[in-house]
């Protein structure tokens, strides 16, 4: 048995079977946190029949998804149209591959880590344009036009904030970006006397574009393009392009996580006394917290089966607290913890984005990505590099 | 039988010089988002710029105008309410003041009043609507509830005046259906002290939002010469410059005596258009506040016994009371022969009614020059050159309401 678990094959194969059969379900949570952080911002509940306030609706949702009928219009292109959502998917998954969620998980140490999500990032668009393209509506083309040039406009910003990052840490592959913080005891994005905070604001910006999230939604808009590429769509090819774009802003929001929000370190990772406070603190706070408030809420449900399941929750949100308070647990998953924490703070920064903003022009996108963020990119680049140089 | 020759060419720069444009042809509705309805709009695009935009409207015709002939004449404010949807109170206004100007009516002080109080929070739940639905196009999808929010209270005072939130049917020929419940003030004030703030808030979320600005600042202008020409009226032409409102022009149902003002803007584009109906808010605001610190008292029917209905208890006494209500329920009431034509500013603009008698108890022509109408000819216009995104901008800037439009 020790020899199956020493194989080097091991973790990565069991993290590979763990994320894809999870991350659906993931997914699907974070849909349903966007749609009830999006209702509590606009004054109204958000899903409350199925489950528990509707806890219980992502499961839903996921079954309607997977018997709906499958419609492929007859004038697409039939394999493309079948093979795009797959090749979106794909391409988000892959994205996961070398994402540390500690020093030790993750599915690959690639010594091109950084070069390696964007290379996978920047295909998964190909995803988008394709179903576009073969759906043979005009809806959709415009969508995937737009997409296309976003990517290409986006790319290149995103690139030049992510090389500010490595600058700062020296190597592309992730773990060794977080390490490199632990040992600088700052997250890079306060690094260089604040100037990495303008590479970090160029890569908030350049990676909601890339995942094409409000603001920068063009593909998709709504209210123009009906639903932009993925008009002809339905049922659990659509599925896939949503799993494909909740996997990518998990992706973006982990590399964000990795190159300036210190990874799996706790927040102010240089004060040594308040590791005991944080480490202990906030993860007992937050999930204690949510189960005695949600308390309350039983005795307002009605239904016996409800009451029942959100008990469940609550015992389960206590159970983790509990566990965070028992130091052996706490000191081998707390790192774990401020990792999913930070990936968790930046979807709710996209669902904020998404609440607040309207959407820009096709043209003012091309504009603030080629005269905006470029040159400031490039720019920051060039201030970073310098700043550092001088530092050593 | 002559077959004809095309010119072959070899040459190979003719090949490469020569502009092989294909415009799209993309079929805007009318299933769409952001056509408000059921207006269809065929672009010509190349690439994702409009080449010419054709207007094609009708796809909510439900035949209203030709109803009217078939009701009598105060059967027919049902109908009106149907008209334009988002401000019925408006258009039951236009309507019965132009058949009371054939019935060469005095309405009493106190149903003026409530006419013009009730007109105004009209407009301010029609102007929700449009904000709402306007900045939702754009993108800013929480606005869209924020202002449904606040309708929903106007709703509610409608529905605390005349028992429906929509179909109110509460101004009628000869002055309002009932007079005003008990505690009215109570819920009206109610809403005049929160609404301001909330108008703040709206303009917190989008006055300083750069893509709000970018996204209306200059689209869609047309010099106010042509915009007469196409008979654009309300607040687009407001956003002219032209200070063009018939509440000041000329003032129906007592409008002379409040004190508001007119708002313009000069910028003429989405922009200006926001700003005058923003600025409408307030000034409607202003207008309910004078209506009921003034409110006078006594009836809120005219006293006109053979076309309003009779006082319950006279009825129960009085011979000619009870032959009346006879009358007015079995066949209705004549109006004198002869046609009559008033316009009132809608929240649209210039909304106006011409009715045609020919002395019986049902109209012989209604006739209804709706603002929706005239103000869709622009978009054409306004939409060339521009691309997609813009086009709904500009859709949104109009506020047209197709059953409007259609009738």
């Amino acid at each position: 048995m020790d020899s199956l678990f020493a194989h080097p094959l091991f973790m990565p194969l069991v993290l590979t079977a763990i994320i894809i059969l999870l991350f659906p379900l993931v997914a699907g949570y974070i849909v349903l946190v966007e749609r009830k952080v999006l209702a509590d911002m606009q004054v109204r509940l958000g899903p409350m029949r199925v489950g528990p306030y509707g806890l219980l609706q992502p499961i839903a949702d996921a079954l309607k998804l997977l018997i709906k009928e499958d419609i492929i219009p007859t004038n697409s292109d039939k394999v493309i149209f079948w093979g795009a959502p797959v090749l979106s998917c794909f391409c988000a998954f892959s994205g996961f591959t070398v994402i540390p969620f500690n020093s030790w998980i993750h599915i690959a140490d690639v010594n091109v880590g950084l070069l390696v999500i964007s290379a996978t990032s920047a295909v998964g668009i190909l995803g988008i344009i394709l179903g576009g393209w073969a759906s043979n509506s005009h809806y959709s083309l415009l969508g995937a036009l737009r997409s296309a040039a976003q990517l290409v406009s986006y790319e290149v910003a995103l690139s030049l904030s992510l090389v500010c990052g490595v600058m700062a840490a020296g190597t592309l592959q992730m773990p060794l970006i977080v390490k490199a913080q632990e040992q600088q005891h700052i997250w890079f994005a306060f690094e260089n006397y604040g100037l990495m905070w303008i590479a970090f604001m160029i890569y908030l910006i350049a990676a909601t574009a890339e995942i094409n999230r409000t603001p920068f939604d063009l593909p998709e808009a709504e209210s123009e393009l009906v639903a932009g590429f993925h008009t002809e769509y339905s049922g659990f090819r659509w599925a896939l392009y949503m799993l494909a774009e909740y996997g990518n802003i998990f992706v973006v929001a982990s590399v964000g996580v990795v190159l300036f929000w210190g990874g799996w370190l706790r927040p102010f990772p240089n004060v040594s006394w308040l590791e005991l406070p944080m480490n202990y603190g906030v993860p007992i706070a937050l999930f204690g917290g949510s189960a005695w408030g949600s308390i309350r809420l039983v005795a307002r449900l009605k239904d016996r089966i409800q009451q029942i399941v959100l008990m469940a929750v609550i015992a389960g949100m206590a159970f983790v607290a509990l566990l965070f308070a028992w130091p052996a647990f706490n000191h081998a998953s707390v790192s774990v913890f401020w990792f999913l924490f930070k990936v968790s703070m930046w979807v709710y920064l996209m669902v904020w984005f998404r609440g607040t903003f309207p959407r820009f022009r096709y043209d003012q996108l091309m504009n603030v990505g080629w005269k905006v963020l470029i040159p400031g990119g490039m720019l920051c680049v060039l201030a970073n590099a310098i700043v550092g140089m001088a530092r050593q | 039988m002559s077959e004809t020759v095309l010119p072959v060419e070899n040459d190979i720069f003719s090949e490469a010089t020569e502009t092989r444009t294909r415009r799209m042809t993309l079929n805007m509705g009318p299933q769409h988002p952001s056509t408000h309805g059921v207006l269809r709009v065929l672009l010509e695009l190349e690439g994702e710029t409009i080449q010419n935009a054709i207007p094609d409207i009708g796809f909510l015709h439900t035949g209203i105008e030709k109803q009217c002939e078939a009701l009598n004449w105060q059967q027919v404010v049902t109908l009106t309410d149907r008209v334009d949807y988002l401000s019925n109170l408006n258009n039951n206004l236009a309507y019965c003041l132009s058949v009371e100007k054939l019935l060469q009516m005095e309405i009493p002080a106190r149903a003026q009043y409530f006419r013009v109080m009730l007109c105004e929070l009209s407009r301010i739940s029609s102007h929700l609507v449009w904000l709402g639905t306007h900045a939702l196009d754009i993108g800013a999808m929480s606005m869209f509830m924020y202002c449904f929010r606040e309708r929903e209270d106007l709703l509610k005072i409608f529905e605390y005046f005349s028992g429906q939130r929509l179909m109110t049917s509460y101004i009628r020929i000869g002055g309002l259906a009932l007079d005003a419940p008990r505690g009215w003030e109570r819920i009206v004030k109610k809403f005049l002290e929160t609404f301001p703030s909330r108008v703040e808030q709206y303009e917190d979320l989008l006055n300083n939002n750069p893509i709000w600005t970018g996204r209306t600042k200059g689209i869609g202008p047309l010099e106010v010469s042509r915009m007469i020409n196409l008979g654009i009226t309300g607040p687009l032409i407001r956003a002219c410059g032209l200070p063009h409102d018939l509440r000041k022009m000329e003032p129906y149902s007592g409008y002379d005596k409040f004190d508001f003002k007119v708002c313009t803007s000069t910028d003429n584009d989405v922009w200006g258009r926001y700003q005058v109906r923003m600025g409408e808010f307030r000034e409607s605001l202003k207008i309910i506040q004078q209506a009921m610190d003034g409110m006078p008292g006594g009836p809120v029917q005219a006293d006109a016994p053979k076309v309003v209905l009779p006082d319950r208890e006279k009825m129960k006494t009085q011979m000619e009371a009870l032959i009346y209500h006879f009358k007015i329920v079995t066949e209705g009431f004549a109006v004198p022969e002869g046609e009559a034509y008033v316009g009132i500013e809608s929240p649209r603009g210039e909304l106006g009614y011409f009715v045609v008698s020919d002395g019986s108890a049902k109209p012989l022509r209604v006739h209804m020059r709706t603002p929706s109408f005239g103000n869709i000819q622009a978009l054409p216009e306004l939409m060339e050159g521009r691309m997609i995104a813009d086009s709904i901008a500009i859709m949104g800037s109009l506020d047209f309401v197709l059953g409007d439009c259609d009738r």
